[in-house]
């Protein structure tokens, strides 16, 4: 069937829900209300007891949810906004991503955090922010990004299947943007493993996320024989699929919503010119936003990648 | 023989209501307000309530960015911010349009605001800007009636949240730095029993919001949040209070009566009659019951009030939708003191992608 992604993730927390009696979800106004922005829709009636409205309090949320997961609950844990993940983060940083550590393998959180980000939908302070790098930089935690409703699901799935904790970002401004095809039946898409979107042979582009769709807007606008990449995960990072690609092509551009100091973009291209730097025609150019607190709303389409941004970079790499 | 198991300490919480649902006055707690003053909060409130229909209707346009509405607590807000003077600080969260307002914020600049240019906040320096982290303001204002105490100015701060905000951290924190330390603020809890989807009952087993002051050591008062001239007295005994070094916190239960935000729907989950129910406590309404007990009010009057705020919205929307949006330059201009060397490498990209398109 087709559907957008609110649907398909939907789907995913409900076919997890009724394989197993552990999972539940918590987080504010998850319940009653089906979550602001309905991904929860329907589990509250559905599963009674299981999709839980909690005070409004995110420490507390990941906090005690680490505690479910310690004993015997898988809990999906919701955070409203991206940006008040930060609220949690002591929580995160300190126990979620240690746990296991901590207890050299005999504790484990086996529960994700899912929260909306990035921007594009003029909305309020905070609410816009891109901060998969600050989670891959706790270590111990796997950082997941869908870029559609197909992979949404199957990574969601893949997610709640994993051993350890997940941090689960959905680009909030292609919730409802599009429709794909999305299987009614369980499936997974496994987690640390990119998608080879499309394939060429003169330039990679390495993406993930809202980003993706800007990329193919950009190609479909100026053709260009590259291999788009879908990183699909930020931790583990699949460098393998991005290489393989590199020494085919020897230039690349990655294309990011996040600021661009201390971001996974630009670990990527350092990983690129570490690892393969002999086959590189060209540096290795990230496309991002600029080093900014996301500015406000009035301002956001000039803060965000947009087409040019991106064609400029083609250029640039491409005429090097 | 001693006694091993006995009460040690035993707690109340205060109610106060001034003015009942149908405009009746307790005389005896009666504010010390002349007529003139009292109509200067109506006019307020009128304005607060107009505006707000303006602004809700303005997003439905299209027109403005996201709108937290008002509608319901225009007392919680004019009553308190009416009772702090000039010099005191308010530290709100994003549902005070209200409480800008009665600060006398400019009316086209709080349009500006509203419509995402954060330009306009400019020099309004003891009127914090929005605040949109739940509950994360209440520390700022613990730390700058803190300041004022250590500066012997003696200026407190009114420091406004909801009822979902006081399941955070935070804001238990900043009462317990406010208690602890001995600091003038007066914490507002405006507890208009929704926070999004999310009831009262569901933030906390507590019965009252107020009571977990003495959990901290200083007073809570429960207070009706829609009878100004309860709301105003609360506030004034609080700010009596501040000056001497003891916090307060204000629970104001009130309503919201609106959506959430304009991006909300509250009829997912509470009907139309949870809504009406507090109708007839509405607090506009409530203080024109009172003005025609007092002999104060003329049909003139009323329609008088409402085509002077009438005016005055339409002028600040005209003039504040008129502003054009901030150039795009803006987002590196207020990181740093001075621009550092990636800013403006970046202003340079960005002018060249933005020469590119014309
Ligand atoms: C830390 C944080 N978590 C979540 C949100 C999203 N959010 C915005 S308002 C709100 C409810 C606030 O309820 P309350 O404190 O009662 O204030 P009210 O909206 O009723 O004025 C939520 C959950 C947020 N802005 N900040
Ligand atoms: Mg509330």
């Amino acid at each position: 069937m087709k559907m957008h992604m609110v649907a398909a993730l939907n789907q995913a927390l409900d076919q997890a829900m009724a394989k197993d009696k552990s999972v539940l979800v918590m987080g504010e106004d998850v319940g009653v209300d089906g979550g602001v922005f309905r991904v929860t829709e329907g589990l509250y009636q559905k599963y009674p007891g299981r999709s839980i409205d909690t005070p409004l309090a995110e420490s507390a949320i990941v906090g005690v949810a680490v505690g479910l997961a310690l004993n015997g609950m898988k809990p999906i844990c919701e955070i409203q906004f991206s940006g008040f993940t930060y609220q949690a983060f002591g929580q995160i940083k300190q126990h979620l991503a240690r746990f296991r550590q901590r207890s050299d393998g005999c504790m484990t959180l086996p529960m994700i955090v899912r929260a909306p980000c990035a921007g594009g939908i003029r909305a309020l302070e905070h609410h816009s922010e891109s901060p998969e790098a600050f989670y891959v930089h706790c270590q111990g935690l796997k950082v997941v990004m869908p870029s559609g409703p197909y992979d949404a699901k199957g990574l969601l799935l893949a997610s709640i299947e994993d051993p350890d904790p997940v941090m689960f970002f959905e680009p909030k401004s292609i919730y409802r943007a599009f429709k794909e095809e999305v299987p009614e039946d369980y499936y997974t898409i496994p987690l640390g493993k990119a998608n080879l979107v499309r394939e060429g042979s003169k330039l990679t582009i390495v993406t993930w996320g809202a980003m993706l769709r800007l990329v193919q807007q950009t190609l479909e606008a100026n053709p260009m024989d590259a291999d788009v990449i879908d990183m699909r995960t930020l931790a583990p990072l699949d460098m393998e699929t991005v290489l393989t690609s590199i020494k085919k092509t020897g230039r690349a551009i990655v294309v990011s919503e996040e600021t661009r100091a201390g971001s996974m973009a630009g670990d990527i291209a350092a990983r690129i010119q570490e690892d393969a730097i002999m086959h590189l025609d060209a540096p290795v150019i990230r496309v991002t936003s600029f080093d900014i607190p996301f500015p406000q709303f009035a301002l956001e389409k000039y803060h965000l990648p947009n087409v040019k941004r991106v064609q400029a970079a083609i250029a640039k790499v491409m005429s090097y | 023989m001693v006694l091993i198991r006995k009460v040690i300490k035993t707690f109340g919480v205060e109610y106060l209501q001034i003015l009942d649902e149908e405009g009746t006055i307790d005389e005896s707690l009666r504010p010390d307000l002349t007529e003139d003053r009292i109509k200067e909060i109506y006019h307020l409130m009128v304005l607060a309530r107009m505006f707000d229909e303006k602004l809700f209707k303005l997003q439905r346009m299209g027109k403005i960015g996201t709108y937290a509405p008002i509608k319901g607590q225009e007392a919680a807000q004019i009553g308190t911010a009416f009772a702090i003077s000039k010099d005191d600080w308010t530290v709100p969260t994003f549902r005070e349009f209200g409480v800008y307002l009665a600060r006398g914020a400019d009316r086209v600049k709080l349009v500006q605001v509203w419509n995402g240019d954060t330009r306009a906040f400019h020099g309004d320096a003891k009127n914090l800007p929005v605040a949109i982290p739940v509950g994360s303001q209440a520390l700022h204002g613990v730390g700058i009636a803190w300041a004022s105490k250590m500066r012997g100015e003696n200026k407190v701060a009114l420091t406004y949240f909801g009822d979902g905000a006081t399941s955070e951290g935070d804001v238990l924190e900043a009462f317990n730095f406010a208690g602890a330390f001995g600091i003038p603020v007066i914490f507002v809890c405006q507890d208009n029993q929704w926070a999004i989807s999310t009831p009262r009952k569901v933030q906390t087993a507590a019965e009252t919001i107020a009571q977990k002051a003495i959990a901290f050591g200083f007073k809570g008062l429960q207070v009706d949040g829609n009878d100004v001239l309860a709301v105003y007295a609360a506030t004034k005994e609080a700010v009596e209070r501040a000056r001497k070094g003891e916090p307060t916190l204000l629970e104001l239960l009130t309503y919201r009566m609106s959506d959430h935000t304009t991006s909300d729907d509250a009829s997912k989950y509470r009907t139309e009659a949870d809504v009406h129910a507090w109708d007839s406590k509405d607090p506009v309404l409530r203080l024109e019951k009172f003005f025609r007990k007092q002999g104060w009010w003329t049909d003139d009057y009323g329609a008088w009030v409402r085509s002077e705020c009438e005016k005055e919205i339409n002028d600040a929307v005209e003039k504040g939708l008129a502003i054009p949006p901030p150039p795009p330059e803006d987002m590196f201009s207020h990181i740093f003191a001075e621009m550092i060397p990636d800013h403006k490498r970046q202003l340079e990209e960005l002018k060249a992608e933005l020469g590119d398109a014309q």
